[in-house]
């Protein structure tokens, strides 16, 4: 046991370090697809929000749709901390004397240089995620209390509430009311010699914060928030005060929330109030699902899978597309019949199989197939799709049915619907990537 | 004041209208394995769980070691609805929460067994060790807690061993049968390191033999870890063979106590189980 | 009084259509204990119903048929992504319920290219009158009144018909109700009818008062009915309604205080303010645990 725990720890850092090499690589070799490294940066910190929200809803069994109220908590507060003192009068053109007179990544910048800029930004963001832990300390106070379905309206309420006051005229001077707060220190302010940064710094800093999680998963006070989760009752009757762990994994959920916000902020290099809506905490909640619930492994991957299919992969979905002759034609109505038949044949094989196979149905004659609703319903959808096909190989048109701008996240939202709705354990269930490389079920 | 470790004094557990436990005044003394039966309805789940802090009593207190650990009396809506004695004995209100009675020494289990259903039978006693951990939560993070992190698992290895649970020591804790998930259960109060164990119908659903093997574990155990146990039973054979001494409820009110030989001639017991008929 | 008065009256209107819209989160909650999150967006589609259907029918018909139309997608949702999960834990279904209203936001986002659509005007309800020198739309007056017959011949659909005592037994105990030979699907479904329906109702009052639909308005007054129905104490019809009044009410006297911004932000701090100090709402029970 404790032979094997040495190298593991040093795979994975050096695993860790490996990625940091090939990622810096991406990021300063010319012709590498923009398209990657925005997938990569923000893969990088959705995977944060999303292991942040998995602590509270996968770890200690609580249901939170406040992530996006916190995470706008943790960028406004790195936004204002670091505006440059020469850019405040351009960022708060509407406010005349606003902004708060100083900028801590600008003053240590001046001091010591690049570390100092990089202490400066390191500051802010754990004072952001600090903000945004001290919000949910004071939410916990009368919700924790109460069934998980309060906290979930709670904090949905919670992120609406803040949204409003930090766009309020009267703020405007700190806030910069509804306008963008923008011109602060961001990932693109860091070099290495001629090296570019912007993408290994959201690596370096989302993967050291779910080190630290994993650190507190792991540690006795993890393992009382798994004990919650399975079992409130005997939590408590075994001496575990719920109140008080409760309120501890909701802040540390929070607290990564709002570094993530922050980092949210770097990336984007500005920021404003309107684009922390439920929407985001939905999406991030999707991450958590497709990742599976109580799986950090999972949220990351998931994390990355999402921002990939939504940004990039699934981009074309979005382009009206016309084909450029009738060979084109006939190949993509082929793919995509193959592609539909396959997929339909794969769900009725299987189906069919288990429900054949089924104690009840031995003995009961011989039935070609014997499915169940969701079968079916495959069956009539697939042989509509290949309808739909032929139509449209026979008719003169060229331009490819149904894509145009928003399909793109119609299909998405299928797809999660489909993972929610069939396979609910998600990428991971609550396994973590190394539990896949062990056969038998073996921790600690 | 005398060596009882648990007193239970004038408790009434009322749920609206209904009294669930009625005026109760027990006693356990320290070393002593102690039987509450009753048929069933008869409140000995309640009784325990107000002892265990999951509900405050209606009125009444609670000893621990001599120690006031509950107290409470009708208030609000059951000033009017309280319907038994020693209304107005107590004017104060003590009501921790579970976790913190088992802090102070008293552990249970529960009926139908709670055990963490994700977690192996290690990790299960493990997680009850969490309650006599000193180490804050950045301390914990950052392992700087070695040591007592160390000598907690050689401890939950070391009451593996003793109750025979090292084979399944990595197994799911849910996996296990039956009679072996109580074991598990009675292993992780255990852990909490009580003085008092507190065991809800722990022969439940186990026949004659895996019976006998329980009476004899809960003896030993008593003796191994100093205890003093109270348990609510069902098992004739099982509450007979054990206990020092017996105390029956019926209807919410203790009906007998003393020992098993006393209790199991008393005929008020007898009707409580068997019903009395109605031309008798 | 007279600036205060418009403001009353559009938040009793206001009001009333939350309310419309919040019996179906509570009636939903009481039986299933799901947050349907994807009402709102049923009470959107509705909206697009009306905007598709008076297109190319007469409009009282359109009428009908968005009410009929909004039914039916109701209870599509709830067989495809809730009827799957019924025996699966608490938080997939809730999850299973966001799913559900992403994918209703994208799918009318797609279909209408993400454009505001110019609502119909439906005659007679949409014509201006004045009231206490005043000037209002018909509709403004109409909705108290049309809530109140609405929640009444609710009441005694649950109070007085055997489906209702079904309502009812399944909201107390669902297992036990299935036990006892209650259709517990056809209770279900019944009740997202109903809910569908009501919402399809506030939906044609609410828009009447707005020119325009987009995809994405219903997020904030499904959000705020939401908070209505929680704020009356989930699971209670009354409860709802009356939340609904309140919330209504105090968001358009906050407009007229001349806070807009924080409008939105009010219906939150109420709903912060009864957590704290009625978690379960003003006509909600106490659940009680068993160990």
């Amino acid at each position: 046991m404790k032979r094997n725990r040495i190298p593991q720890f040093f795979i994975i850092v050096g695993a860790f370090l490996l990625l940091l090499a090939v990622v810096l690589m991406l990021d300063n070799v010319p012709g590498v697809p923009v398209m990657l490294l925005i997938v990569l940066r923000k893969g990088a910190i959705y995977a944060l929000v999303a292991v942040s929200m998995n602590i509270l809803n996968g770890f200690t069994g609580l249901f939170s749709l406040g992530q996006a109220g916190f995470m706008l908590l943790g960028a406004y507060t790195y936004a204002i901390l670091t505006v440059p003192v020469e850019n405040q009068a351009l960022v708060y053109q509407r406010y005349p004397n606003g902004g708060i007179g100083f900028s801590v990544t600008e003053s240590l910048g001046r001091v010591l240089g690049q570390p100092g800029l990089l202490l400066g930004v390191i500051i802010c963001l754990i004072l952001g995620g600090i903000v945004a832990g001290v919000f949910a300390y004071l939410i916990g106070l009368p919700v924790l209390r109460l069934k998980s379905d309060y906290l979930a309206i709670a904090t949905l309420g919670f992120a609406e509430i803040i949204r409003a006051v930090v766009q309020y005229e009267k703020l405007g001077p700190i806030t910069n009311g509804s306008n963008l707060l923008s011109n602060f220190t961001n990932f693109s302010n860091f070099h290495l010699g001629s090296l570019k940064l912007d993408t290994v710094m959201p690596f370096v800093f989302a993967g050291v914060c779910i080190w630290v999680i994993t650190l507190i998963i792991n540690s006795t006070y993890g393992r009382a928030f798994k004990a919650i989760r399975d079992d409130e009752v005997a939590a408590e009757a075994m001496g575990i005060n719920l109140a008080n762990h409760k309120r501890m994994s909701f802040i540390i959920s929070s607290f990564f929330a709002g570094i993530s916000g922050a980092m949210l902020a770097m990336y984007q290099a500005s920021v404003q109030a309107t684009i922390f809506k439920a929407a985001m905490t939905y999406e991030i909640l999707l991450i958590v699902v497709l990742g599976g619930i109580g799986s950090i492994s999972g949220s990351i991957i998931a994390a990355f899978l999402f921002v990939g299919s939504s940004e990039w992969w699934l981009r074309f979905l979005d382009n009206t597309t016309v084909l450029p002759n009738f060979n084109a034609k006939l190949l993509f109505a082929i793919i995509f019949a193959a592609i539909v038949v396959s997929i339909v044949f794969l769900v009725v094989y299987r189906q069919n199989k288990a429900q054949k196979s089924r104690p009840e149905a031995v003995g009961r004659g011989r039935k070609i197939l014997s499915l169940k609703l969701s079968g079916v319903i495959t069956l009539v959808v697939g042989t509509l799709l290949l309808l739909g096909d032929l139509r449209f190989l026979i008719s003169p048109d060229l331009q490819v049915p149904l894509l145009r701008s928003g399909f793109r996240m119609v299909v998405f939202s299928i797809i999660v619907m489909i993972v929610v709705l069939f396979f609910s354990r998600g990428l991971m269930g609550d396994r973590e990537l190394p539990d896949l490389f062990r056969t038998r079920h073996k921790r600690l | 004041m005398s060596d009882n470790v648990l007193k239970v004094e004038n408790v009434t557990m009322q749920f609206g209208g209904v009294v669930a436990v009625d005026n109760v005044n027990l006693e356990v003394n320290a070393g002593e394995i102690v039987s509450l039966i009753g048929p069933n309805g008869a409140g000995k789940t309640t009784a325990f769980n107000v002892i265990t802090g999951v509900y405050p009593p209606t009125n009444g207190v609670v000893y621990f070691e001599g120690k006031k650990i509950v107290e409470n009396y009708p208030r609000g809506k059951m000033k009017k609805l309280y319907k038994t004695e020693n209304n107005g004995a107590y004017t104060h209100a003590i009501e921790p929460t579970p976790d913190k009675i088992t802090r102070m020494g008293v552990a249970r289990t529960f009926q139908n067994i709670r055990l963490w259903s994700s977690q192996t039978v290690f990790e299960n006693i493990l997680i009850a060790k969490h309650c006599r951990v000193t180490a804050g939560l950045l301390s914990a993070t950052f392992r700087m807690n070695k040591l007592e992190e160390r000598r907690q698992r050689e401890e939950c290895d070391e009451l593996l061993r003793i109750l025979g649970l090292e084979g399944v020591r990595n197994e799911l804790a849910t996996s296990l049968p039956y009679g072996q998930q109580r074991r598990v259960e009675i292993a992780r109060a255990l852990a909490t390191q009580p003085k008092l164990l507190l065991l809800d119908e722990p022969a439940a659903g186990m026949n004659p033999q895996e019976t006998q093997e329980l009476t004899a574990f809960i003896s030993r155990i008593r003796t191994d870890f100093r205890l003093t146990v109270f348990i609510i039973e069902h098992h004739m054979a099982l509450v007979m063979d054990i206990s020092d001494r017996i105390y029956v409820l019926d209807f919410g009110k203790l009906i007998a106590s003393g020992t098993p030989a006393k209790v199991q001639n008393d005929q008020r017991v007898v009707d409580a189980y068997l019903g009395v008929s109605e031309d008798a | 009084m007279a600036r205060i008065l418009p403001y009353l009256l559009g938040g009793i209107s206001v009001g009333g259509q939350y309310a419309l819209i919040a019996i179906g989160y509570t009636m939903v909650y009481g039986i299933l204990r799901l947050i349907n999150f994807a009402h709102g967006d049923i009470f959107t589609a509705a909206g697009f119903f009306m905007v598709y259907a008076a297109a190319s029918l007469p409009i009282y018909v359109s009428v009908a048929v968005v009410i009929l139309l909004t039914i039916f997608m109701g209870v599509l949702v709830e067989r495809v992504a809730y009827k799957p999960l019924r025996s699966a834990p608490r938080m997939s279904v809730m999850i299973s319920a966001i799913g559900m209203s992403y994918l209703l936001q994208n799918v009318m986002w797609y279909i209408t290219g993400g454009l505001a659509k110019r609502y119909p005007i439906i005659p007679w309800i949409s014509n201006s009158v004045t009231i206490l020198g005043y000037t209002t739309k018909r509709v403004t007056i109409i909705t108290p009144f049309l809530t109140l017959i609405l929640v009444v011949a609710l009441v005694i659909l649950i109070q007085k018909t055997k489906i209702g005592m079904a309502m009812r037994a399944a909201s107390r105990d669902f297992e036990t109700a299935q036990l006892m030979g209650i259709k517990i699907d056809n209770v279900i479904s019944f009740t997202f009818v109903v809910g569908s329906a009501l919402a399809a109702v506030g939906s044609l009052l609410y828009f009447s008062n707005y020119a325009t639909v987009t995809p994405v308005v219903g997020a904030m007054p499904g959000l705020k009915a939401f908070v209505a129905a929680v704020f009356g104490g989930i699971g209670s019809i009354p409860g709802a309604v009356l939340g609904g009044f309140i919330i209504g009410i105090s968001e358009t006297l906050t407009k007229g205080a001349g806070l807009t911004t924080f409008s939105d932000a009010v219906t939150f701090a109420l709903l912060i303010i009864i957590l704290v100090v009625k978690p379960t709402g003003l006509f909600g029970e106490k659940p009680t645990q068993k160990v």
